[in-house]
């Protein structure tokens, strides 16, 4: 499990220390504590409200926190500008800009970060978007526009971004919400091979579903404080804790059988909620 | 003096080329504007800019210049305001467009130049290009077009997503107020051909009129370039005939209208492809209940049955009366679900 502190600094991808995020003058987040060591697989779940997509969100410098101390791979953010190595999909928007947009043109913007300027895409750039949009199972999808597309497939457009930029620290702001089983077991693959790589992943859920068995460890929100921080939950664990308070589930699927059980047996659909 | 003479005369090939750069540059620019869902910048910056030229009159200094330090501040006031998203920002804008507006004409009156003067600015002229000016207007045009083709896939990155910009590391903020100062500065080598009253349609019709058929960002960027190319060339070349009948239409009216007629000429397509797009949009993807249609099939759908097929997650359904059916091959063999 998580060995907090035992590792050289430089090598911690995400390391915040009593952090405090105040949103449009409202405290949001209040001393957050969160280091996650490389190669780990974070689950960042909670009920909706309770924080996560905010705490993502800081963590990637999207949000300025109000006090605390945050560091990426061993450097505070003023100092961070290592940003390939960082990936970010954020929780899923029907926001589109006001022009066509491919889905490749969208998917090619996950290179920027490993591109020069006024310079064409080279060879390189163009395998890694391909190789990106297979994994996701969009490869016969580069043409078409974003706008035409179902929410799932532009979820998995979002994903194909970020691993465009083979980042070495990946986090993923609900990514399965709304995307059929198929599609979660798809992105499983593509994130366990990602892990294999000895990439790090933060990955906010609200149903781990078939991204179970790659959970190493769990991180519970709640009203903007860290309510648990330890050994993989069960979904139906997160609920069941009170962590989830208000939030009424029929699902009784992938507790403590859970990682090995065959997922179209045991993985509750999200879908059924929405 | 037949058209052919007309388009001898130097005052009108230095207005051709004005008119040939200007409509090429003012759409690229207004292609990261209308991606920003900012189309009536534009037209704030223009009626900051009135000022601009009015100082220029005022002092006998280049209108062109005044209006270039003008137009760039009074945009960059524009992205700022824009950027806090103040709720009162909306009407503060409006404020700055309405001063601009009025502080141009009260200092033209000042100066006593007479509103003729600013007319040409405020609605184009071909008689009034001077050399220096077509000179200013090749430079800028040659930098805005390099730079909004050049910079494309950050500019575009920045305008699409901002916060995915940010953390793929660039500088959001400096490439916001970069898309601002780029339209301020193709306001300004339009207010000779378009007039600042009417630039910002010059910015914007084209990206409207190839929008409708295009799907990828690069092919409505070069697409409303050319279109701009066509609609501004073409709407001087209109005014300069008429003119020839004794008329006296300025290019700036005439180029718009061109602009707008291509738009409608566009529209019947555009409306017969987005009804086609919207027909195949791909189902949400739920675990469909598997229930079996009822009525007997005379056919098997497929590519050529004329039923509209639209995916849903793995498979396709075939719209047919209203229903969605799905090929299924079951223990009894093969039917179709209605999903
Ligand atoms: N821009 C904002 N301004 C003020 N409050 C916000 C803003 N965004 C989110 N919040 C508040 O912050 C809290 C946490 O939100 P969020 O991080 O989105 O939760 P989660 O992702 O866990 O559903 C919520 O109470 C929400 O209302
Ligand atoms: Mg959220
Ligand atoms: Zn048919
Ligand atoms: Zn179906
Ligand atoms: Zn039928």
């Amino acid at each position: 499990m998580s060995k907090s502190g035992s590792t050289v600094p430089a090598d911690v991808p995400v390391q915040l220390l009593h952090g405090d995020v105040a949103l449009s003058g409202r405290p949001v987040l209040r001393e957050v504590d969160l280091t996650v060591n490389r190669g780990e697989f974070v689950a960042l779940m909670g009920a909706n409200g309770s924080g996560k997509s905010t705490l993502v969100r800081t963590l990637v410098g999207l949000n300025p926190l109000s006090a605390g101390r945050l560091e990426l791979f061993g450097r505070t953010l003023s100092g961070f500008h290592d940003w390939s190595r960082v990936g970010y999909v954020p929780q899923r928007s029907t926001a589109t800009g006001g022009v066509p947009a491919s889905v490749w043109e969208v998917v090619a913007s996950g290179r920027l970060t490993h591109r020069k300027l006024l310079r064409p895409l080279r060879s390189a750039d163009r395998a890694a978007i391909r190789a990106a949009l297979e994994v996701v199972g969009m490869g016969a999808y580069a043409h078409r526009g974003v706008a035409q597309l179902s929410g799932g497939q532009h979820q998995r457009v979002l994903i194909a971004r970020a691993l465009a930029g083979r980042p070495e620290l990946l986090l993923l702001d609900e990514p399965t919400a709304g995307v059929d089983l198929p599609n979660q077991q798809a992105l499983a693959r593509a994130l366990g091979r990602l892990k294999e790589d000895g990439a790090t992943i933060v990955l906010v859920a609200h149903e781990l579903g078939p991204l179970a068995p790659l959970v190493d460890r769990a991180v519970v929100m709640r009203d903007g404080r860290k309510a648990y921080d330890g050994a993989p939950l069960a979904d139906a664990d997160v609920h069941a804790q009170g962590f989830d308070a208000g939030h009424v589930h029929c699902d009784t699927g992938l507790n403590s059988a859970g990682s090995t059980a065959a997922p179209n047996a045991a993985v509750p659909t999200p879908l059924k909620e929405l | 003096m037949t058209l052919l003479e007309l388009f001898s005369v130097p005052f009108m090939q230095r207005a051709l080329i004005a008119a040939f750069l200007v409509g090429i540059a003012a759409p690229a620019v207004g292609t990261y504007i209308v991606q920003r869902r900012l189309a009536l910048m534009g037209d704030g910056i223009g009626h900051v800019a009135v000022t601009g030229v009015a100082i220029g009159l005022w002092t006998q200094t280049s209108p062109t210049w005044t209006a270039v330090v003008v137009a760039v501040a009074g945009a960059v006031v524009i992205e700022v305001v824009r950027e806090r998203g103040h709720a009162e920002g909306d009407v503060a804008l409006a404020m700055l467009f309405y001063g601009g507006l009025a502080g141009g004409v009260f200092v033209t009156g000042l100066a006593g130049t007479g509103a003729s003067r600013l007319q040409e600015f405020l609605f184009g002229s071909i008689l009034t290009i001077s050399v220096d000016d077509l000179l200013v207007t090749m430079a800028l045009s040659v930098v805005l077009i390099v730079l909004c083709v050049g910079l494309s896939p950050q500019l575009f990155a920045v305008s699409q997503d901002p916060d995915y910009a940010k953390v793929a590391g660039l500088p959001v903020r400096f490439y916001s107020i970069l898309v601002a100062v780029l339209a301020a500065l193709s306001v300004v080598i339009a207010m000779r051909t378009v007039g600042l009253l009417l630039v910002s349609a010059l910015m914007v019709v084209p990206v409207a009129i190839v929008q409708q058929l295009t799907r990828s960002f690069r092919m409505t960027l070069l697409g409303a370039m050319g279109a701009g190319l066509v609609a501004s060339v073409g709407g001087l070349a209109l005014a300069a005939a008429l003119s020839r009948t004794g008329a006296n239409v300025q290019p700036g009216p005439s180029i718009v209208l061109v602009a707008l007629a291509g738009f409608f000429l566009v529209w019947p397509i555009g409306a017969w492809l987005r009804r086609r797009r919207a027909l195949v949009t791909p189902f949400p993807e739920t675990s469909p209940e598997e229930k079996p249609v009822d009525e007997a099939h005379p056919h098997l759908h497929g590519e050529k049955c004329g039923h509209v097929a639209v995916e849903h997650g793995d498979h396709v359904d075939y719209i047919h009366d209203g229903h969605r059916h799905a090929a299924h091959v079951g223990a009894e063999g093969e039917h179709y679900d209605e999903h």
